[in-house]
């Protein structure tokens, strides 16, 4: 009822802030999750319905009220309930988890409950399970295809492959596959000599900054999969602009960081990996680095997920210093300052349509891009508005979510038809990939336009 | 070094944003800081300044007649009737909310079959006005059980309104889901999507309009519940008007609320385009500074702590519901900033034993000097460099008052103004 109706008031109760929400009180075990804290907050205002893309455009989806709280006392009540399988449907966009004003962990509900989907429930020899594993362990398919890239780029797009990807395994055929790049992120870097070139550029740019030259300024790079593999020019753009700034780069042994197994359920693989980035990050962190990633969806796994659905030493250490790179420098040096004293020409001195991806506005880092590049001389950017791009990771690749991706994208390919720009921008390559296929439009990183702007 | 701007707002709902508006309107550099969604998405999207004073008296004519008379520490008192008008002229000039050509209240029918004295409307409710005397057909959907047409319409003309209403139930085309979302009706409008009747697939909106049309009995105007598209509502009222040769309106609806969201991008947008920056996501949790002088403020993201500073603050987080005002067993407090709220020491005196009682719990909230800072229980300034915004403040009952949205955008408005100044 709303206040149009009487004078009794209708109390949206507290979002959890600080100290009373611990979430991973909320499972002691990742076995034996107890979501009974969470589902005893939600009052059922359905802000998180409203804010679920899925469920404006799926008929069958119950949203996530129902998979969250709802499911939960299910399960509670009645013995022989199992997981509703609509739980697949669900993106892992995390939207919903912005919106609860009651701070009840929805994607925490929503991970645990599709972890606990697939593995008691859905059968480990069915062309869905084999599907999702493979999306999901995209990097074990990059790394050897990246040993070919030409080879793996010509036959992932192959007509007739495609045609039996479909068939065989519900991998979408509308869908161009990433190219692979000739040379990885890591193989550069390496050739480039590693921390210690790292060490004598930021050494050098520091004395020319005129600061101290032995001054403590380092982060270690998460630079995920896509930007190893498909966008190494992102990850260079990355260094490139944090040695400009002083700051020694060092890139230590990573493996992906789960979120297209969370959203697959496949919860095992994603603490295998976990493991190893949590254990090379937390040393690094003890000796005074701070963690940055370029893609937002890293760096939403690293700070939030984890600490959420894991219990492994030095979680919470890694995903307290763990950073988004722009934010970073925004937090760390005058960037808005330098940008409104920069000029770009070239390449990109462009106008850019902005799309920013539903895991940057969880870290509110929804409108950063927009505000320090409106100012930057050579250059436009126009948001293109709040609507989800719909591909979600591995969501849009299925065969059968396909038509459902694009009925999410709908809103963000209408805006960026209007924008005036035609080169897309954002944090996410997924994001990316949707962007391009919608409108056909190159789409750029952040980085790559500060680089642009701030490095000679 | 902290994210620096020059005017900060903290709260993202009403108040924040006509703080943050009015700020970057005036030429301060901006930035809003919110944690969740704000209230809007529960309100009914109307925009009440006052229907009742605080003594009850009304539905009111004039809201701005009645200003002066309201007790000294009402925050409209605080911003005065020029303060109010600003406020709500800015406000026009950003939204397509229509009711700013009068003072006078106009009068809304709303889905509890009441009618309504608010001072600002959307767009869409505007053919339903209860001053309007055109017969009105109301037409609700089974599955929103929020919304009972035909006992809507009895309410209606039990309220002497002068007009027949009549209703009617219909389920929306296309066999959805029993539960679907309002955003899912809301989408399937905005873009015409396809549904299935009776083995074809029609566009939502003709078959929506099909569905209603022979239910029309000589009616000029039909009433729906606010599911009327989410991007493109004067385009959705626009076709489903033509093919039923009547006006269409939305009825306000209680939570969640399609014109609220409306409301609230609305004035996002209009943040962006007067330069104002923000983000969400993230509670601001703590604050440096001495002397009565912020310095800077931390927003927590999983255990970080991220330093924002400015050089004038608002607070806009809202009140006891939406928590910029918290209570425990011991008192009354605000979260953020530890600024004074004025409570009973004995906790069985914050309320009344009547459930419709003098509740002193629904005027919690700060106490401020002319100027909109907090003050302490000595009335000095907390911080020379904040001030409070919207349901945040002492003083008022919105619920009673119907005043809500119009103490936000006021204060927010003021608040923001005052600020920007200091700045420049
Ligand atoms: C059910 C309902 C129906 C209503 N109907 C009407 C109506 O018909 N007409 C009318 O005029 N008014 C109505 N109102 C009242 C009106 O909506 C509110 O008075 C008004 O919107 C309050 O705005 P606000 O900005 O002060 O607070 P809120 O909307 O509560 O916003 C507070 C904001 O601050 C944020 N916040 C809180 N803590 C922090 C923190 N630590 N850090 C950062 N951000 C924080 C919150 O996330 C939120 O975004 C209704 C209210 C409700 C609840
Ligand atoms: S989970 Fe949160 S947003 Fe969703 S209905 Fe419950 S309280 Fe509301
Ligand atoms: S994570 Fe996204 S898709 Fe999943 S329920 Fe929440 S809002 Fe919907």
């Amino acid at each position: 009822m709303s206040d149009a109706e009487s004078s009794t008031e209708f109390d949206p109760t507290a979002p959890n802030t600080g100290e009373d929400f611990e979430p991973v009180d909320v499972f002691p075990d990742s076995d034996d999750f107890d979501l009974r804290p969470g589902a005893d907050s939600c009052y059922k205002c359905s802000t998180c319905d409203t804010n679920c893309p899925v469920a404006e455009v799926d008929d069958d989806f119950p949203g996530p009220k129902f998979q969250g709280p709802e499911q939960w006392r299910l399960k509670q009540n009645e013995d022989d309930y199992t997981i509703d399988d609509s739980i697949t449907d669900c993106s892992n966009c995390m939207r919903c988890d912005n919106a609860c004003p009651s701070g009840v962990p929805l994607s925490q509900m929503h991970n645990t409950a599709r972890g606990e989907y697939v593995s008691e429930q859905m059968s480990k020899f069915s062309v869905e399970y084999v599907r999702n594993r493979i999306l999901a362990n995209y990097r074990t398919s990059a790394t050897i295809a990246s040993k070919v890239p030409r080879l793996a780029n010509f036959a992932m797009n192959f007509g007739p492959a495609r045609w039996v990807m479909e068939k065989t395994m519900g991998i979408t055929s509308e869908r161009e596959f990433p190219a692979f790049a000739k040379q990885t992120f890591r193989e550069w870097w390496s050739a480039r000599g590693g921390a210690a070139a790292s060490n004598e550029n930021a050494q050098q740019a520091r004395e020319a900054r005129g600061e101290d030259r032995d001054a403590d300024k380092k982060v270690a790079y998460f630079h995920g999969c896509y930007s190893n593999y498909n966008t190494p020019e992102v990850g260079k753009a990355m260094v490139r602009v944090f040695e400009e700034y002083g700051y020694e780069v060092v890139v230590p042994e990573q493996r992906c960081s789960g979120t297209p197994m969370f959203a697959n359920g496949m919860l095992d693989d994603a603490r295998r990996g976990a493991e190893v980035n949590v254990s090379s990050m937390a040393d690094l962190i003890e000796e005074g680095y701070d963690a940055i990633a370029s893609c937002t969806s890293c760096s939403m796994a690293l700070r939030q997920e984890y600490p959420e659905l894991f219990d492994i030493d030095g979680i919470d250490e890694v995903a307290a210093n763990t950073f988004e790179s722009v934010e970073y420098l925004r937090i760390n040096e005058d960037l808005k300052g330098d940008l409104q004293a920069a000029e770009v020409e070239g390449d990109l001195a462009r106008e850019f349509a902005y799309h920013a991806p539903c895991h940057a506005r969880n870290q509110g880092l929804e409108h950063q891009s927009v505000e320090l590049f409106r100012e930057l001389d050579g250059t436009g950017i126009e948001d293109v508005g709040e609507s989800c791009s719909g591909i979600s990771g591995t969501y849009g690749w299925k065969a059968e979510k396909y038509e459902k991706s694009m009925a999410i994208a709908d809103d963000m390919f209408d805006h960026m038809d209007d924008a005036s720009g035609d080169t897309g921008m954002t944090e996410c390559p997924t994001c990316a990939m949707q962007m391009e296929h919608g409108t056909g439009y190159d789409i750029r990183h952040p980085l790559e336009l500060l680089e642009a702007a701030l490095v000679e | 070094m902290a994210i620096e701007s020059e005017v900060l707002v903290i709260g993202g709902g009403l108040a924040g944003l006509s703080s943050a508006l009015a700020a970057a309107r005036a030429g301060a550099d901006v930035r809003l800081l919110s944690y969740k969604q704000s209230t809007l998405q529960n309100a009914s999207g109307l925009v009440d300044l006052l229907g009742y004073t605080h003594e009850g008296d009304g539905p009111l004519t004039d809201p701005y007649d009645a200003i002066p008379d309201l007790p000294e520490e009402h925050p409209y008192r605080t911003v005065g009737v020029d303060g109010v008008r600003e406020a709500m002229a800015m406000f026009d000039d950003v939204t397509d909310y229509r009711g700013g050509h009068t003072d006078t209240n106009a009068l809304l029918p709303t889905h509890g079959g009441t009618v309504k004295p608010t001072a600002r409307y959307p767009k869409g409710a505007a053919a339903g006005l209860a001053s309007d005397d055109r017969d009105v057909l109301l037409v609700g959907l089974g599955s929103m059980v929020d919304f009972d047409a035909p006992h809507v319409a009895a309410h209606l003309e039990a309220a002497g309104v002068p007009f027949d209403a009549r209703g009617v139930t219909i389920e929306f085309p296309g066999d959805l889901r029993a539960d679907a979302k309002v955003t899912r009706y809301a989408k399937l409008l905005d873009t015409n999507g396809e549904v299935a009747v009776d083995g074809r697939m029609v566009g939502a909106r003709d078959a929506l309009a099909d569905t209603i049309e022979p239910h029309l009995d000589g009616e000029e105007r039909v009433g729906l519940p606010a599911i009327l598209g989410d991007d493109h509502p004067g385009a959705v009222r626009a076709a489903l008007g033509d093919h039923l040769g009547v006006d269409v309106f939305e009825v306000p609806m209680g939570p969640p609320s399609l014109p609220g969201l409306r409301l609230e991008d609305t004035l996002f947008e209009a943040l962006d385009e007067a330069g104002g920056n923000f983000e969400t996501g993230n509670p601001v949790v703590d604050y440096a500074g001495e002397d009565g002088h912020i310095e800077e403020v931390y927003i927590e993201k999983t255990g970080a702590k991220i330093p924002v500073s400015g050089d004038q603050y608002v607070l806009a987080t809202g009140g006891l519901v939406g928590k910029g005002v918290e209570s425990d067993r011991e008192g009354v407090y605000e979260p953020i900033f530890d600024c004074h709220v004025p409570h009973a020491e004995d906790r069985y005196d914050w309320f009344d034993l009547e459930v419709f009682g003098d509740h002193q719990f629904a005027r919690f909230g700060l106490p401020t000097d002319e100027q909109l800072r907090p003050l302490t229980a000595d009335d000095d300034v907390e911080f020379d460099n904040l001030r409070a915004a919207g349901s945040i403040l002492g003083g008022y009952d919105f619920a009673a008052e119907k005043s809500g949205s119009g103490v936000s955008i006021a204060t927010g408005h003021a608040a923001g103004t005052t600020a920007a100044q200091e700045v420049q």
